[in-house]
């Protein structure tokens, strides 16, 4: 059985599959399902990706907190869901990708964190774009909806709140 | 001052909630220790080498006295009767419990205080210049963009795991920089350009620590509405391009330095072409909201020199006090006052409960009910009247606060040191107590004239000994106290990293090397020099010579 995510609407099933960079000499194929492929083998085999998913209903793609948003720009709007891997949680860049893909490049589609996710900083993290949440195993993913409603406010504009709160006092 | 509205009360009580149930759910055994630590951090809860600290923020230094108060209550309730004024303005409790900490955060929420963000690979605590707002050379009061900074700052979603911690400092004054701007990741200055309009300049990559670096300018002018967006480029840019596979080289300047401040610049000037124009842009309307909260008290019409000041003045301890701790003010009839917290005995920034609570009583009596802690660990009292100066000083005294040294030898800045820190290398505070009991003599400190001495107890540089005019650092030399000593560093505008003078001393040296170094400036001076010019002149060369001879 597939293991659970935390969307902003509550505790789901997941469908997709985390797909590793191939090992040298091996190749990856694209199996029918959901997959998530890493970026560097995207930006390889973009046509062959383009070709099996013409509607960009089921491959994402995710990066890792090195990757840059710019390699993929504007295209990444063609992707049903990116990914953002947290290799450890106190590596923050995680935080500025999702921000670039959301306001500079336009991404719409799901954007999950995936790798290590913790309950503490989901709050920050749907600040900062992300829809989706691969909580780490042995976390209780019931305590992830209130720990996303942590603050009902915030001072910065962000993803989630457009306006800073300067603009919205009355 | 800033006072909370239903916005900044709210998102500061649900701070203080999620910090207690987090806290819970580390008692519990739900939460590792590594996963509890940033969240602690971030909340001010540092564990040192005997017991937690707690770093409570004076944002931008300014206190009322009720908050005083209430420093003082926490300090006695919930830790040993005393607290530490640090270098960034902020108040340090030394033995709380890890248990209590929730509690000691609402304490504080209800004078609104807390303890935000003020350890971490966070944005900490910024800081400015303790006489803002009352300076009459300052371009404009920078307490306003000090908050407003403050408010962005906090919680940024962004920005709370950067690859080090991040300190912002403000100077709003043409001529000095008490704020030190240089020596922090970000120094802004407040400037006009040609034209005249009205906003800052930015320097990026300043620091101590084990590599101390003047902080390039990269902005020459920024207006003033963009301040936020601007920050923003900078720390997006540091984020994503700062070093994170070692923590020693973590630190902005250390990306600054390897990228050059010239292609640093260009990276943020195209990051914030993306978004200087988004709803971070601040407004006029935010800017003059602000600043509202930082309107002059009820000042009355005064004259300078009143006939009680000028015949005070004949007490000639009194005359002392006044030439070196009470500065000008930009109102006629009123004056600056710093109420030294160095007494010989203390160790420096130490106050106890019942100081606290007397300092909050001067406030009251003297100053409107507001004080500002400086980044010298000294507390300030920045609109007292003239004719109530011989008043003051008369109060003051008797507690210990009325040393007339400010910027004296014995005005020493010092960290906690080996005593209470887990990262020192050696002991500071009884180097500290040392140099001040052998310089007692206020005549001779007097004649000596303005030196900075800054001692820390490890490279981590948190008593700023790169930029004393005599810099003292704790070094360990297998397994024994050591002692560096530094010449000719500078936090002004003129900001300079001192030169090290030679192989470091055992800590019962210290103090004859100190005179050693004394007597050579005293034997070289001219009628004008201060310590700092007299080595500028001759360099280092005398001073070694004399130190070292055999």
């Amino acid at each position: 059985m597939q293991p659970n995510v935390v969307t902003l609407d509550g505790v789901v099933q997941d469908s997709w599959t985390l797909l590793d960079m191939p090992g040298e000499g091996d190749t990856l194929s694209l199996p029918d399902s959901q997959v998530i492929v890493p970026l560097k083998w995207f930006l390889e085999h973009r046509h062959e990706v383009l070709n099996a998913d013409p509607e960009g209903r089921r491959i994402g793609v995710w990066f890792d907190s090195d990757d840059e948003p710019e390699r993929l720009g504007n295209d990444c709007q063609i992707l049903p869901l990116i990914a953002v891997n947290f290799p450890k949680f106190t590596d923050g860049r995680g935080y500025s990708i999702a921000r670039l893909l959301r306001e500079r490049f336009g991404f719409t589609g799901e954007l999950r964190a995936i790798g290590d996710v913790l309950l503490d900083q989901l709050h920050y993290m749907k600040r900062c774009g992300f829809s989706s949440f691969a909580l780490r195993a042995d976390k209780d993913i019931n305590k992830a909806p209130a720990a996303l409603s942590a603050f009902s406010d915030a001072h910065q504009a962000a993803v989630d709140q457009t306006a800073p709160l300067f603009r919205r006092r009355a | 001052m800033y006072q909370y509205d239903n916005h900044d009360l709210s998102i500061q009580q649900e701070r203080v909630n999620q910090y207690r149930e987090q806290t819970q759910r580390w008692i519990n055994g739900e939460l590792e220790e590594a996963e509890f630590l940033p969240l602690r951090l971030q909340n001010g809860l540092y564990v040192q080498r005997l017991a937690p600290m707690l770093r409570i923020a004076i944002p931008y230094g300014l206190l009322s006295s009720t908050q005083m108060r209430r420093l003082a209550r926490i300090s006695r309730d919930y830790d040993k009767g005393y607290g530490h004024f640090t270098t960034r303005q902020n108040l340090q409790l030394n033995w709380p419990a890890v248990e209590d900490s929730p509690d000691i955060l609402q304490e504080l929420l209800d004078v609104e205080m807390h303890a935000n963000q003020t350890s971490g690979n966070c944005i900490r605590n910024t800081t400015t210049d303790e006489f803002a707002g009352v300076d009459p050379n300052e371009v404009a009061d920078p307490r306003p963009y000090c908050e407003i900074i403050r408010q962005w700052s906090t919680f940024h979603p962004e920005f709370a795991y950067l690859p080090r911690k991040f300190k912002i400092a403000v100077n709003a004054s043409p001529t000095t920089d008490r704020a030190a701007v240089q020596v922090h990741d970000i120094g802004i200055e407040l400037n006009h350009d040609e034209n005249g309009a009205f906003g800052f300049r930015i320097y990026v990559g300043g620091g101590l620590g084990r590599t101390p670096v003047v902080g390039p300018m990269i902005r020459e002018f920024l207006p003033e509405e963009d301040l936020l967006t601007y920050l923003e480029a900078v720390l997006r840019v540091y984020n994503r391009y700062g070093r994170r596979d070692n923590k020693f080289k973590a630190r902005i300047k250390i990306l600054v330095k390897a990228l050059s401040p010239e292609v640093f610049a260009a990276k943020v000037e195209d990051e914030w072409q993306h978004i200087r124009d988004t709803a971070t842009k601040l407004t006029q309307a935010e800017i003059e909201r602000v600043k509202g909260y930082f309107t002059e008290p009820d000042y009355q019409t005064l004259e300078n020199n009143p006939p009680a000041l000028v015949s005070a003045r004949e007490d000639k301890a009194f005359a002392r006090w006044l030439d070196r701790n009470v500065k000008p003010h930009k109102k006629p009839g009123y004056a600056a006052v710093t109420l030294t917290v160095k007494e010989t005995g203390m160790p420096p920034g130490d106050v106890t409960d019942r100081q606290m609570d007397r300092i909050a009583d001067l406030a009251d009596e003297f100053s409107f009910g507001e004080l500002r802690v400086t980044h010298q660990q000294n507390a300030v009292l920045a609109d007292v009247r003239q004719d109530q100066l011989y008043d003051l000083w008369q109060a003051a005294k008797p507690l210990g606060f009325a040393t007339a040294n400010l910027g004296l030898l014995t005005d020493v800045i010092c960290c906690p040191g080996g005593d209470y820190c887990a990262l020192a290398n050696a002991k500071s505070i009884p180097v500290a107590e040392s140099i001040q009991r052998r310089f007692d003599d206020l005549d001779y400190l007097h004649d000596l004239g303005d030196i900075d001495l800054n001692i820390s107890g490890c490279m981590n540089a948190c008593g700023h000994h790169h930029v004393g005019h005599i810099g003292i650092l704790g070094v360990d030399k297998k397994g024994q106290e050591f002692y560096q000593i530094s010449l000719g560093g500078s936090s002004q505008r003129d900001a300079v990293i001192g030169k090290i003078l030679g192989p470091s001393f055992a800590r019962d040296q210290v103090d004859d090397i100190i005179g050693k170094i004394l007597d050579v400036y005293l034997s070289k001076r001219t009628e004008e020099e201060q310590f700092v010019d007299t080595y500028r002149r001759i360099g280092i060369e005398p001073f070694k010579e004399q130190v070292y001879a055999a």
